[in-house]
């Protein structure tokens, strides 16, 4: 018999309230709130592709976002120069993120640890600079994107297309990764963060693997800023900040590190919470990052991980019992 | 390209080494000691060079700013390391990162309501203020004090190091800290000891850098930036790496931006140059460290013995 657990039901809740928003949104009337929980969707893409390599592959990136500033990019400068088909931005996009994951990742993982942060942050800065010195394309002001990525059947110019493209894509990668990080590839990874020397002992060629899962991942973050783009109608190498980056690690943990879910999660969290402080006062900054480093000193489990943990105990609960009544005491 | 040009583009270069020096010197010893990765010393940086331009701005003297700064960050960076840094030692590099992104926040928006968004614009001290002339070359009396008083600090950290009895125990705790602590040695008082020194550099290289850069919130990170690709060249938790590979990035640094764009319009037409030039210059250094990583990953000078 299978046993609904209770970070289950809270999977299908959020799930099912996200296929409800753009209702909410043309009945209530709050047309602000479709684009809210887009740019949440936009961002939990983007942080269930790092989640990939810093939750299961333990690789800390800090500089994430740079994909999504190409993803980004690749929209607005093929739009400024008249290409404006989705299909070819999204090729564009997941070439070329592929190919800056691959040179960065090679050069990058030759070092773990601290040397990884600092190097994953210093090409992303790298890139940013690129973009900020790139006059011609608005440097520091970044670009207009006066057409949509147009998908011939669809356009992402509809909110509500955008909005359920994003979901889409989100349940989509949920399920992939699911399935990656059962699979044996994600198994290797996840031994690579554990005992990455063991892992090379028994045979496997971990770098490899590594990259591979940083070449899935750079893709599919590019992928996200494609996607906002679309949303905000702009693009500025403020996409690719290091601010944009550290956010997303704090979703990803905050979600719960190495669970499928939790980045979704995560990023709903952060984001509400922004908002909220936001509303509270204009200082909200000053309130957030006390915040997170409480976050960071007690509660490192993540949202998400602490349901698992809570299921985790109850399925012990009940096995106890089960136990000792086979055994005949109370 | 004259040579005199080309003589004040290498000093410029020396003098944004030596400021690179003080920011990586106090990262790289926290890193390499305590193993800690503080991602908030830019904001130590930015916070002593806001200290000193208040203080200047209210007494009119260089030396009091000077004083306010360097204790200011000291300070801070000893209860930065009570309250958070200090919990999070053992801890992995992933937590360090986001608690001290966290403290970034926090610190740009605490100077942001105190000293406001705009740029803070710190003068000259007027005995220093002018140019001095240099074997025939003119140059910027105030710069070329930043070079002094670098040269000077990079002289004490090694004399610190190597020649005193805390320098022996700075030594010893970057090998073996559980060892120096049975051997009854305070390693929380040393640690944090350290901490408030690399704060105290910090503070010094923003008062330093304030009357030749605008003092304003978010002002760190850029030289944070910079000062990790140093201790990535140098080779972490080495002070002697660090202090070549800042000099070196320093130079590069500063002559690409000057040459680089002269170089380029001598073989491809003026607008693309013009384009091309800023962008490939501020790409240069990150280039050397990627090209230091694939035949180095140790850096250029790492720690021996560890």
């Amino acid at each position: 018999m299978m046993r609904w657990r209770i970070s289950a039901w809270v999977a299908a809740l959020v799930v099912l309230l996200l296929l409800a928003v753009p209702l909410y949104a043309s009945l209530a009337p709050e047309p602000y709130a479709l684009t809210f929980v887009s740019r949440v969707l936009v961002f939990a893409l983007a942080a269930i592709s790092l989640n990939l390599i810093l939750g299961y592959g333990g690789m800390v990136s800090f500089g994430h976002a740079l994909y999504m500033g190409l993803g980004a990019y690749a929209v607005g400068l093929l739009a400024q120069h008249g290409v404006t088909s989705g299909w070819v931005q999204l090729g564009v996009t997941v070439v070329v993120c592929a190919l800056v994951g691959a040179v960065t990742g090679a050069i990058s993982l030759r070092t773990t640890g601290v040397a990884f942060v600092m190097i994953t942050l210093a090409f992303a800065q790298m890139f940013y600079y690129l973009f900020v010195s790139l006059k011609q394309y608005g440097g520091d002001d970044g670009l207009s994107i006066s057409a949509r990525s147009d998908f011939g059947i669809f356009t992402l110019a509809s909110p509500i297309a955008l909005y359920y493209t994003a979901l889409a894509l989100v349940l989509a990668a949920l399920f992939v990764m699911k399935r990656l990080v059962d699979a044996r590839f994600g198994m290797v990874l996840r031994g690579c963060r554990i005992n990455e020397r063991r892992m090379q002992a028994m045979g496997f060629p971990t770098l490899r693997y590594k990259l591979s899962a940083y070449v899935i991942s750079s893709v599919l973050c590019g992928v996200a800023g494609l996607l906002y783009a679309n949303l905000t109608g702009y693009t500025s190498p403020a996409y690719m900040a290091w601010t944009v980056s550290g956010e997303l690690i704090v979703m990803v943990v905050l979600g719960g590190m190495g669970t499928v879910f939790g980045p979704l999660v995560g990023s709903l969290v952060l984001l509400i919470s922004e908002e909220i402080l936001k509303a509270l006062t204009d200082r909200w900054m000053m309130i957030l990052g006390p915040l997170i480093v409480l976050v960071v000193l007690t509660a490192r489990r993540g949202v998400y991980g602490y349901l698992l943990d809570w299921d985790g105990y109850r399925e012990r609960r009940r096995l106890l019992k089960d136990a000792r009544s086979a055994e005949g005491r109370p | 390209m004259s040579f005199s040009l080309f003589c004040i583009q290498m000093l410029n270069g020396l003098q944004l080494g030596v400021l690179l020096f003080m920011l990586s010197a106090g990262l790289t010893l926290v890193l390499g000691i305590m193993n800690f990765v503080n991602l908030a010393h830019g904001s130590l940086y930015m916070m002593g060079a806001y200290f000193a331009a208040a203080a200047y701005a209210r007494s009119d003297s260089f030396l009091i700013a000077a004083l306010v700064g360097v204790v200011g960050s000291a300070a801070l960076g000893f209860a930065v390391e009570r309250i958070v840094a200090a919990r999070l030692y053992a801890r992995d590099h992933l937590d360090q990162v986001l608690a001290t992104f966290g403290l970034i926040l926090f610190f740009n928006e605490l100077a942001r309501t105190i000293w406001g968004a705009t740029p803070y614009y710190m003068n000259v001290p007027q005995a220093l203020s002018g140019t001095i002339d240099l074997l025939g070359v003119s140059y910027s009396t105030y710069r070329l004090a930043i070079i002094v008083v670098g040269l000077l600090v990079a002289l004490g950290c090694y004399l610190l190091i190597n020649k005193t009895k805390v320098g022996m125990l700075i030594r010893a705790g970057s090998s073996n800290p559980t060892i120096v602590a049975a051997l009854g040695v305070n390693i929380k008082m040393l640690n944090a000891a350290i901490f408030a020194l690399g704060a105290a550099l910090a503070g010094l290289a923003g008062l330093m850098s304030g009357p030749i850069l605008s003092v304003q919130p978010g002002m760190g990170e850029p030289m944070l930036i910079t000062a990790m690709i140093v201790i990535i060249i140098g080779g972490i938790g080495s002070v002697r790496g660090a202090f070549y590979s800042a000099l070196i990035v320093g130079v590069i640094d500063t002559a690409g931006r000057a040459f680089l764009p002269l170089l380029l319009r001598e073989f491809l037409d003026r607008s693309t140059a013009q384009a091309a030039g800023p962008a490939l210059a501020s790409l240069l250094i990150f280039v050397f460290m990627a090209a230091v990583l694939a035949l180095k990953p140790q850096g250029l000078f790492p720690v021996k013995n560890q």
